[in-house]
């Protein structure tokens, strides 16, 4: 299915997707920006928060470390595969060891006002934008 | 889709028209190996919880496959996707030595792990050699 071109131009299709999501403004690509690959992530937001999701089954929960510095997100953890000695390997083909992912944030994030939940597999980590950037109904008299 | 799958759309003929395009699905990424009593296989299928999971033998075919739930606040919009469906599928063929009837799953922080044991009849069978 994955011959080397057929791998290449999935990655080339996936960098133009971030670009195209990401390079533009608020969400410009930070200069620290980084990507491993694993785990994949989806962003979407709300009027009033950003919500990003990593899709990252059986990672140890000690092992996350999720932080927010100058405006860029930042998230690693480790997952380890435990392989079985003297086992004969018919497929590998999951992920095994450290990750980080980074994101430059739209700069309305409130730092103070961000929770993280993983289930299943999942970290759900929610961004509270400003409660001055939120859209306010402005009444007509 | 499945390797099968796609094996026996390639067998019909060409009047049938184009199938309907079922559910995108995700084929869950998988580590299998062997040992002296059986096979391990371990499934990445993120978002999976245990009543979501359906881990079925029919023949010689074993299908894991499942709907991944995601919390989504009201009212949100996508604005990055790597991850575009939430179905999983994938389907394995087996062997006749395994043992389908002691098939042992369990799910942990979204990894799948199955025990296929091997059937205990597939002893060494000693023959005795008669002197006449």
């Amino acid at each position: 299915m994955f011959g080397t071109t057929g791998l290449f131009n999935e990655l080339q299709r996936i960098q133009r997707e971030m670009e195209e999501v990401f390079g533009s403004t608020p969400w410009a690509n930070g200069i620290r920006s980084s990507n491993t690959g694993f785990p994949p992530v989806n962003v979407g937001t709300t009027a009033d928060e950003v919500d990003v999701y990593f899709f990252a089954p059986g990672v140890n929960p000690e092992s996350w470390d999720i932080s927010i510095q100058n405006n860029v997100l930042s998230v690693a953890g480790e997952r380890r595969v435990i392989r079985e000695e003297g086992a004969s390997y018919y497929r590998k083909e999951r992920f095994d060891g450290e990750f980080r992912r980074t994101f430059s944030l739209p700069d309305d994030i409130d730092a103070e006002k961000v929770d993280a939940n993983y289930k299943d597999g999942v970290l759900h980590v929610r961004l509270q934008r400003k409660e001055s950037s939120k859209p306010r109904q402005i009444k007509v008299n | 889709m499945t390797d099968k799958t796609e094996l026996a759309t390639k067998n019909e003929t060409d009047i049938k028209p184009v199938a309907k395009q079922s559910e995108p699905s995700i084929r869950p990424a998988v580590d299998i190996f062997e040992d002296e009593s059986g096979i391990t296989l371990h499934a990445d299928m993120p978002g999976i919880s245990r009543d979501r999971l359906n881990v079925k033998v029919e023949g010689e075919t074993l299908t894991i496959d499942g709907d991944a739930q995601i919390p989504v606040p009201e009212g949100m919009e996508p604005l990055y996707a790597d991850v575009r469906a939430t179905h999983y599928q994938r389907s394995f063929t087996l062997s006749s030595e395994m043992d389908t009837d002691k098939v042992e799953a369990s799910l942990n922080h979204g990894v799948l792990t199955l025990r296929i044991p091997k059937r205990e009849e597939h002893k060494p069978r000693k023959i005795e050699v008669k002197v006449g």
